[in-house]
């Protein structure tokens, strides 16, 4: 029989452990009953179609966003404890691009955590910062404002701002929407670097043809969780059919009566 | 009015003015900085509505005050009142917008103009008192330079400096909040309250400015030096130091100015050199200013009609010379040039004297011919070269009829860098091989002019 103290120790060894999970907006759900865990060194892909609340379930992990119900643990701790151990790459078009910054400016920002309030980016920090956005390939364009880059090399900026916080859980937003050929190569390269250090990465996904190619294990939601596991197992014709095919139709119907009842 | 006379007010050497215009000036620059975070985090209209939403809090203060017996007017008591509504009336839009689905805009509209309307109607109840001298009470909305006793200045330096300190002191903060609420969420910064700071440190000076500038026009104090300041570069610590020196600047003349008129109002001095400051960054800030992208836009029409003109020389060269590997001859009469594009004389032989400019072909005496200098046929035969490989690209990757093929190459081909050209050489490398530096045969027929 397992003690706590052991169930406590595992729970330790697992970077993201979900328990009824329900996030809901204007008292809409959005997702519901979301139960995961995923073991260490995983690239994990969350997919699902339009409005499934793959970007809810991400905010919801980090915090972002409040929770109807349920909880989150990163290594067996609440995010609130946990977060130093996070990095967060956020949609790109969540921000201004137009913003009077540098792209070494985005990616010091990866260091103001461990700055601390009030003290100004240093030397050191802007040197980690160098390291992050060569490590993506954008050195060269360190001095540029943000909007003279591509949107590849905004994203492979938000990129390395998340590498710099040296984390060992990376939670990514569509870090492959309308990027160009070279960035996809860029972040392929980076999301088997970072596994090959034991990270985990959980990437927002929607080109289906490429995730058995880049992820080992997969998340299929539909606002719960269809399926959950390695590709291999889980990325099935049936199980896509299940996340993406119109059987839910109730299920979004029930959601709305319930919306307009309160 | 004696120029003597302006040259002690504007050098503070008078003390009526010293103090009030050294005030405004000061005033100037904490607006300025904060307006450039204002404006950043794209809450422009939430000062609106908190400078407008002060008026009330002026009048009860006024009012309260006189009933407590006083004269009512102690500014650190209208400070106070102002500071109390002016919260009230964003603490209403943040209500309104988290609890119906009325969007920021209407929710703000609404709060300022209830707000401001109940200032105007306590007003008239103000001067209406018996006791008290409200004469002075409508300044609040208009601005006044009023002579200043001792302690206001005081009180007012303290604010506007403990609002200078801590912005800078929370510069990484600030910065971090404004480009990306979400991220510095993700790292444990409590973004509420470094909003809610953000916006307190703007009420503050909001407030310290309403008696110089007016609740109506502060705003303008607020958003315009920032608003200019950004013309002039892309750097946020530059901007902000630009934008508080703007606000500083436009504080000390309409100030001083005011000071010098009588009856003049400062705070619509004050904007009108903040706008001239403004319209001036406009037209000529070095990054983003009208004058400097129609030069750039300028220049590359002009590079790209130079490169149209390369390539048309080239081609008919080209044409000409079948047999040998290497153009020599590098004289085209100008009337087959003529023919190649839609261009009129006139744009014709302005590329023609860019070109000559630049030292891509020869002035010869003849008009009808042009030469190409050795250097110019060496550009010609790159541009070619770039248009070719790009739409071998296009036809081949992006799959574009061969015949649309030339238009489409045009567009792009002019803004190809050195190392967008490597690429397509590697790209096209495995099916149409291309030397390192031999122009390739153009993928569609080439239409002869003339």
């Amino acid at each position: 029989m397992m003690t706590a103290e052991t169930q406590l120790q595992d729970l330790k060894q697992l970077p993201l452990v979900v328990r009824d999970l329900t996030v809901a907006y204007h008292r809409k759900p959005v997702v519901w009953d979301i139960d995961l865990s995923i073991p260490e060194g995983k690239l994990v892909s969350i997919v699902g179609p339009n409005g499934a609340g793959k970007s809810t379930l991400l905010k919801a992990c980090l915090d972002l966003i409040p929770r109807s119900s349920g909880e989150v643990l990163i290594y067996g701790e609440p995010y609130t404890k946990a977060r130093k151990r996070v990095g967060y790459v956020p949609q790109r078009e969540s921000v201004d691009w137009d913003f009077p910054v540098s792209a070494l400016d985005v990616v010091a920002m990866g260091t103001y955590g461990k700055l601390g309030w009030f003290r100004r980016v240093d030397k050191r920090s802007k040197a980690l910062a160098m390291q992050a956005l060569d490590r993506v390939g954008l050195a060269d364009y360190a001095h540029r404002q943000i909007s003279q880059l591509s949107g590849g090399q905004q994203q492979r900026t938000f990129l390395a701002r998340a590498l710099v916080q040296d984390a060992d859980i990376y939670f990514m937003d569509e870090p492959f929407a309308a990027v160009d050929a070279a960035t996809e190569r860029a972040i392929v390269e980076l999301l088997k670097e970072l596994q090959s250090r034991g990270k985990t990465c959980f990437v927002v996904h929607h080109d289906l043809a490429t995730v058995p190619q880049y992820f080992d294990w997969t998340i299929l939601l539909n606002m719960r969780v269809v399926a959950n596991g390695p590709t291999s197992e889980v990325f099935t014709q049936g199980n896509l059919r299940k996340t993406y095919g119109g059987k839910l139709s109730l299920f979004t119907e029930a959601a709305e009566k319930i919306a307009k009842a309160r | 009015m004696e120029i003597a006379d302006a040259l002690e007010v504007l050098f503070l050497r008078n003390y009526n003015t010293r103090l009030v215009v050294s005030c405004t000036m000061l005033l100037g620059c904490a607006c300025g900085l904060m307006g450039g975070f204002l404006l950043l985090r794209k809450r422009s209209l939430m000062g609106d509505t908190l400078s407008h939403a002060t008026l009330p809090g002026v009048c009860i203060a006024f009012m309260v005050g006189v009933m407590l017996g006083g004269q009512g007017k102690s500014l650190p008591m209208l400070m106070f009142g102002a500071t109390g509504t002016g919260v009230l009336g964003c603490a209403t839009v943040l209500f309104i917008r988290n609890r119906s689905r009325i969007k920021d805009d209407a929710a703000m509209g609404i709060v300022l103009s209830v707000f401001f309307g109940a200032g105007v109607a306590l007003l008239t109840m103000a001067t209406k008192m018996p006791a008290g001298a409200a004469a002075g009470l409508e300044s609040f909305i208009y601005g006044k330079t009023a002579s200043m006793v001792l302690s206001d200045f005081w009180l007012l330096t303290t604010v506007t400096v403990c609002v200078l300190v801590l912005s800078l002191l929370l510069f990484k903060e600030f910065r971090l909040l404004c480009f990306d609420e979400s991220y510095a969420a993700s790292q444990g910064w409590p973004v509420k309250r470094l909003d809610v700071l953000l916006l307190g440190l703007v009420t503050a000076v909001t407030v310290a400015g309403l008696q110089s500038v007016g609740l109506i026009l502060i705003i303008a104090f607020l958003i315009t030096p920032a608003a200019a300041a950004r013309f002039w570069t892309d750097r946020l610590d530059q901007m902000l130091f630009l934008s508080a020196l703007i606000g500083g600047v436009s504080g000390w003349l309409g100030a001083s100015v005011s000071a010098l008129i009588p009856n003049m109002p400062a705070g619509a001095l004050i904007v009108l050199v903040a706008a001239s400051g403004f319209l001036f960054s406009m037209l000529f800030g070095v990054e983003r200013g009208v004058c400097v992208r129609a030069y750039r836009q300028w220049n590359l029409k002009r590079s790209v009609g130079r490169q149209h003109l390369l390539r048309a020389l080239y081609e008919i060269l080209e044409a000409d010379d079948v047999s040998e590997d290497q153009i020599r001859i590098r004289s085209v009469p100008f009337r087959q040039v003529r023919g190649r594009r839609t261009w009129t004389d006139a744009q014709l032989r302005r590329y023609l004297a860019s070109s000559y400019a630049e030292g891509l072909i020869e002035q010869v005496g003849k008009e009808d011919v042009i030469v190409l200098t050795e250097v110019g046929l060496e550009a010609a035969a790159k541009v070619t070269r770039n248009h070719r490989l790009w739409e071998m690209y296009l036809i081949e990757y992006a799959d574009v009829a061969t015949s649309r093929v030339d238009r489409d190459a045009d567009a792009v081909e002019h803004v190809l860098g050195e190392d967008m050209v490597t690429l397509l050489e590697s790209k096209l490398q495995s099916t149409r091989p291309v030397g390192a530096s031999a122009v390739p045969v153009s993928p569609h027929p080439i239409h002869p002019g003339d």
